[in-house]
């Protein structure tokens, strides 16, 4: 578990990466740098995860199989683990990460992992 | 009813713990005090977080707000917490049944008729929804409230004042997978259709509200400054959603081939047609 979040967290830009339990929004495991609340961001990122799978179900899109919010001073990067989204595997980066490459390692880690 | 709240109010001063907040919400929310009763649910939520039947009260308050993605979020609590509580489980078939999820809506009510086989309001809103009309709504209708909303400017907006058609004139597939809608959910411009042609601007729209303000949340406690925008890739499409002004929201879909580069540019443009669209109303 802890590798897989390892190739995430070597990405340049990535200031921690996750597994999340998407139905209570709680850690499963982490490797965070200092002052990123580990807690926090799993429950917020499981509460939009699970917003968004309802939008995108209405909208006729499918389950999400990876999202990207992005902000002014940083981003959030999530893989739902499996369609029902049973474990998320996220990464805290900043604004400028090279946004495909952390996808690709959040679907590997994500594929090894679950 | 006045007197109740009276009592019902005197009651709670008495004893802040009590459960009595539960009647009295109830009291307020059928008076019409929408507000006031929001207070009163937000209160005893804050010293029973566990109590399904606080989640309940404030889910039917939220309902009668029009606040559907909020009640939804609060009757699903309650139904985590009781799984057997009959008033959330009707509370959410009435909400699937309003996106259209009939299948979702009918097993709703189907459990809840397990757990209460002879109550016969869950028997007529299974035959009610079979009929096309829908289960009646699970909150008994509250004297009618001037509505905050009802006035707002952007009810006027949405109720046909602009030419919605020319949002996105001229922009790429323009009369497809484009969506524009207010902070509440209300539509401003465009539609959207899933792939069997079915209409589902409105289900959408509803979602999407929410997403907005989970985004807002998570991007402000975790000190990221403000979300610019939210690209997913679905299993059968990909979606951007940005806000062109910080009121308004746009939701661009596209297929499952068009890579979220494309689609980030694609938003970006339909972002500054929109923004401008608005500026001009």
């Amino acid at each position: 578990m802890s590798k897989a979040l390892d190739l995430i967290t070597r990405v340049r830009g990535v200031r921690g990466a996750m597994l999340v339990s998407a139905e209570d929004g709680l850690v499963v495991a982490e490797q965070l740098m200092e002052g990123i609340k580990g807690s926090a961001v799993a429950a917020l990122a499981a509460s939009l995860a699970g917003r968004l799978r309802r939008a995108m179900e209405a909208a006729g899109t499918g389950s999400s199989v990876f999202w990207h919010l992005q902000a002014e001073q940083g981003a959030i990067l999530v893989v739902p683990g499996d369609a029902s989204g049973g474990i998320l595997v996220v990464a805290v980066a900043e604004p400028d990460v090279n946004i495909g490459l952390v996808r690709l390692e959040l679907l590997r880690a994500a594929e090894a992992v679950l | 009813m006045a007197d109740d709240v009276r009592a019902l109010s005197a009651q709670l001063a008495q004893d802040p713990q009590s459960l009595v907040f539960l009647r009295l919400g109830e009291a307020l929310r059928r008076k019409g005090q929408l507000e006031a009763a929001l207070r009163v649910a937000m209160n005893g939520l804050e010293r029973h977080p566990h109590l399904a039947d606080a989640h309940d009260l404030y889910a039917r308050i939220l309902a009668d707000k029009h606040d559907y993605e909020r009640a939804f979020d609060e009757w699903d609590m309650a139904v985590r917490i009781a799984p057997h509580h009959t008033g959330a489980l009707k509370g959410l078939a009435f909400l699937y049944f309003k996106v259209g999820d009939l299948a979702q809506a009918e097993a709703h009510l189907e459990q809840a008729r397990k757990v209460e086989p002879d109550d016969p309001s869950i028997d007529q809103a299974i035959a009610m929804m079979h009929k096309g009309v829908g289960p009646p709504s699970p909150t008994p209708s509250p004297a009618t409230e001037p509505s905050a909303t009802a006035a707002s400017p952007t009810a006027a907006v949405s109720s046909g004042a602009l030419d919605e058609s020319r949002v996105f004139a001229g922009l790429e597939g323009a009369n497809e997978g484009l969506l524009l809608i207010d902070g509440a959910g209300r539509v401003l411009g465009g539609a959207l259709k899933d792939k069997s042609g079915t209409d589902v601007t409105d289900a959408v729209a509803a979602y999407l509200a929410g997403v907005s303000q989970e985004a807002a949340r998570t991007v402000k406690l975790l000190g990221l400054g403000a979300w610019m925008g939210l690209s997913a890739e679905g299993q059968n499409g990909n979606v951007h959603l940005g806000h062109p002004t910080p009121d308004a929201l746009l939701l661009v879909v596209r297929e499952r081939g068009m890579p979220l580069g494309r689609l980030a540019i694609l938003a970006q443009r339909a972002t500054l047609m929109a923004r401008h669209w608005l500026e001009k109303q």
